[in-house]
């Protein structure tokens, strides 16, 4: 097992401390839920209560940063809720955020598909519409390809495409549209986005002292997880264009992608892949998207939805109609994401 | 029938579930790792230490509260899969025993009612039964045993002793199953030949519950 390079007080505290720092860093765009069931694990958009709209509340294990918590703020999340590292919240915390951002229109939980997190923002769900009346509809996000077949879609994990996803109803929210519009442009965003990863190396946790699972150096996991779940296949590190080829095959005959359709492209580093070699990256998706005849309308290139210290990073493609670009280009202002 | 379970027994279990699990965390971790996300011994570490840090004030209460505020704690500060399995398994073990006092043990018969409250509301939450490479697969076994040698008339140490057996069974025969539940799903025929982390540390947990029983 590695050393760790790592920079932590009590592992133990880690995500605590985390969030601490990042509430103090983006005062203008966040606060603390300062309530008992919120435990300290939910952040607020500043601008919740400024108008009347349904809630976007999104959430899952910390680690991933910045996902999840880097994306609350104007036109996007009006609240985040954060659990262990790789571990999904617990639900009264996922309660806490639902009656933090209610205005009386609903609330909508958008997350991964994992079961740890659709047992507790459910039993969160249950709580706020139990105790408050509060409308709580859930949209879990399912874009990871090699995570099971699209015959089992309801199997599948929601990696990098979470982003596409909560972008798509963080919009269609803040134009005012009522919940179940809400739901539908997520799940329609949901239903045309594939993601899969490659990772070179394991992220590490501080509490257990160093990585998730062994891996040679020199080698890589084509499949793998965010939380370092094992993939479809492993080998020796090969070419960028080797590797990129075998992501984008699976990847496009899912939808599938086909000629004249115009496509979204993320490719998101895992947390120590750099700019460079994503560039070098999308260079080879660009170039077989322009094969096929698939017109990339807008790319996104750096770390969006990491794994901590992992070497690798993940392509995401997403099928677009005016609806969608609308959404996805809908200006917005977070800390880790902002358009005009 | 007579309480043959003192309170003082169900003191006992939580106090030696909190240092069971920082010795074992590293080992249901590198479960995980092999078929999960590696992180179900750390969860649970962190979950007992906060058990841990409230136990004095909870100990006053009766064998039901005293549970339950076990189980919120895993609830809460757990989260995952662990969070909700676990901590339900606690919330719930009181609940046939929730009107005796501070200081009263439990008979044989509400011991076996507590175990089929707790294990039952597994199988709800998880939505999940046997042979589907889970906890389930130490526990509905384990329970099933309990039952059994209950209505045969074993005494209680015995009737548990044989629970363990069979979820340590149970939990052996995760390792050649495909998982259909949990993160492990996604793995398919790669998942054979691991044990189940939930599978193995629900079987140790059943046998702390069990080798802290007085003999007959």
């Amino acid at each position: 097992m590695a050393k760790l390079k790592r920079l932590f007080n009590d592992p133990y505290q880690i995500v605590d401390e985390m969030i601490e720092g990042y509430a103090k860093a983006h005062k203008q765009y966040v606060h603390m839920d300062d309530s008992e069931e919120a435990q300290g694990r939910v952040l607020v958009s500043n601008e919740v209560g400024k108008k009347d709209k349904v809630g976007i509340v999104i959430g899952g294990g910390t680690g991933h940063e910045p996902m999840f918590l880097g994306y609350v703020g104007k036109n996007f999340a009006d609240a985040v809720v954060m659990g262990n590292i790789n571990t999904s919240p617990s639900p009264d915390p996922c309660y806490a955020a639902a009656k933090a951002v209610d205005t009386g229109k609903g609330v909508v939980f958008l997350y991964g598909n994992y079961a740890g997190d659709v047992m507790n923002f459910d039993m969160g769900a249950e709580e706020a519409e139990d105790e408050d009346d509060i409308v709580v509809k859930s949209v879990t996000v399912k874009d990871d390809v090699v995570s099971a077949p699209r015959d089992k879609r309801e199997d599948r994990r929601g990696v990098a495409g979470d982003f596409i996803v909560f972008k798509a109803a963080g919009a269609a929210a803040a134009m005012g549209k009522g919940i179940d519009e809400v739901v539908r442009v997520a799940e329609k965003a949901n239903e045309v986005t594939c993601s899969m990863g490659v990772a070179m190396s394991s992220s590490t946790i501080p509490a257990k002292g160093g990585t998730i699972f062994e891996m040679e150096d020199g080698d890589m996991e084509i499949g793998m997880g965010i939380h370092g779940e094992p993939g479809v296949r492993r080998g020796k590190i090969d070419t960028a264009d080797n590797v990129v080829d075998e992501m984008m095959e699976p990847i496009l005959k899912d939808l599938p992608f086909e000629k004249g359709d115009e496509v979204y492209v993320i490719v998101n580093s895992l947390g120590a892949t750099p700019l460079m070699d994503l560039h070098v990256c999308f260079r080879r998706v660009a170039q077989i998207l322009e094969e096929k005849g698939i017109t990339v309308y807008k790319t996104l290139v750096g770390p969006f939805a990491t794994s901590m210290d992992m070497a690798g990073m993940s392509i995401t493609l997403t099928k677009l109609d005016d609806e969608l670009k609308e959404m996805l280009d809908y200006p917005c202002d977070t800390p880790y994401f902002t358009q005009f | 029938m007579a309480e043959t379970l003192s309170k003082e027994y169900f003191v006992k279990v939580i106090e030696d579930l909190i240092p069971w699990i920082e010795d074992r965390k590293e080992y249901f971790t590198d479960l995980d790792s092999a078929i999960g996300d590696a992180d179900h011994g750390i969860n649970l570490s962190i979950g007992f230490r906060e058990v841990a840090s409230h136990l004095d004030e909870w100990k006053n209460e009766n064998v039901a509260t005293l549970y339950k505020n076990v189980g919120k704690a895993l609830l809460d500060k757990v989260g995952g899969s662990a969070g909700p399995l676990y901590g339900s398994f606690f919330m719930k073990f009181g609940v046939p025993v929730k009107k005796k006092g501070p200081d009263e043990g439990v008979t044989d018969d509400e011991f076996v009612a507590m175990m089929d409250k707790a294990i039952s509301i597994i199988q709800k939450r998880g939505k999940s039964t046997t042979g589907e490479k889970t906890m389930n697969d130490t526990l509905m076994p384990a329970l099933d045993a309990l039952k059994a040698a209950h209505a045969a008339g074993d005494d209680i140490k015995t009737a548990m002793g044989k629970a363990v057996e069979a979820g340590k069974a149970g939990l052996e025969s995760t390792r050649n199953m495909v998982a259909t539940k949990g993160r492990a799903m996604r793995l398919g025929e790669r998942a054979v030949g691991h044990l189940d982390p939930g599978a193995a540390s629900t079987a140790e947990m059943l046998e702390i519950f069990y080798k802290d029983m007085p003999d007959a």
